[in-house]
């Protein structure tokens, strides 16, 4: 059985339904987090799978390792994210001695 | 072989995503989410993406994930969430979830040939830099690294110079966001706390 691009996007749609769920059940606000970062990765797998299929292109302009800076660039920008994201939990951690989202209501209306 | 190797890594990848989510232990879920990104970097390197393969178990697994335990186990986070869970939130969380899924599955359904090229390897010499030389090894040869280093710093280099600018402002950031604001204590405070005050000996002549 040939492997196409589209098994690719389905894995890749899989993994970001599961991201999904978990930053909507889980109350643990560094699971969310985790979760967060697994939707990210789940694009980049389309990312490079799309880079990879995609390179019949006519036009010499066209570059089909784009996908793959693109995907450089996220795991550049997603690498600074966590480490601001992790900053701020644990700041809200001195603050309140908790990390769960049910106990951080301050801006519930 | 190459579909066998492609569902191994996909079932393992997909199988600890959802370890990630359903362990009740943080450690546990962080270690199944770098077992996840090592498998996905493996599914980068069947698509010939080697460079990215590394960046990923360098910075990905390597880094990000090793932040992510530092901070659980200085946070001491606890094991259990011990409120009891909402059956029907869950459910509506697994009914959407299956719903995106579903809508994938469609759209991946209604395009079974749209998204496969013919020939994907025939035709990839096109793909060459048009001031390319017939010494040239054929694309799928290339260094991916070369490319990628090629591609960054001619057409991309203004996105780069801006992440650089991005990862410094973020680095001045945490160091903002988490330095410790205790009152500051006055140089007398600390001095009398070591030795008591030293009487100053000239100081009657000053004042007289």
């Amino acid at each position: 059985m040939e492997i196409t691009l589209n098994h690719y996007l389905a894995v890749a749609a899989v993994v970001f339904a599961i991201g999904m769920m978990g930053v909507i059940m889980r109350r643990n606000l560094i699971i969310i987090y985790m979760s967060l970062e697994m939707m990210l990765q789940a694009a980049n797998l389309t990312f490079v799978a799309f880079s990879r299929f995609y390179n019949h292109h006519e036009s010499p302009s066209y570059n089909h390792i784009d996908g793959q800076v693109f995907v450089f660039f996220i795991i550049t920008v997603a690498a600074a994210e966590i480490a601001v994201g992790l900053a701020l939990i644990v700041a809200l951690f001195r603050l309140r001695q908790t990390t769960q989202v049910q106990d951080l209501t301050t801006l519930k209306f | 072989m190459d579909a066998l190797f492609f569902w191994f890594f996909s079932f393992i990848m997909i199988v600890s995503a959802l370890g990630v989510i359903l362990n009740r232990n943080p450690v546990a879920s962080a270690l199944c989410f770098a077992f996840s990104l090592i498998n996905m970097a493996a599914l980068f390197i069947m698509l010939n993406a080697y460079f990215l393969a590394a960046v990923q178990i360098l910075v990905t697994a390597g880094g990000v994930m090793v932040l992510f335990l530092f901070i659980i186990m200085l946070l001491d986070v606890q094991a259990a969430e011990h409120v009891p869970r909402q059956k029907i939130w869950m459910g509506f969380t697994l009914v959407l979830a299956l719903f995106f899924v579903y809508l994938v599955a469609l759209t991946l359904h209604a395009t079974p040939r749209g998204f496969v090229p013919e020939n994907n390897l025939a035709t990839e010499a096109q793909t060459l830099e048009p001031g390319a030389t017939p010494q040239t090894p054929p694309a799928d040869l290339l260094d991916d690294t070369q490319r990628i280093g090629n591609r960054l710093f001619t057409h991309f280099v203004a996105p780069f110079e801006i992440t650089s600018l991005l990862i410094l402002v973020a680095t001045i950031g945490v160091i903002v966001i988490c330095k410790q604001d205790e009152p500051r204590r006055s140089p007398q405070e600390d001095i009398s706390r070591e030795a008591p005050p030293v009487k100053p000996e000239k100081e009657s002549a000053f004042t007289l």
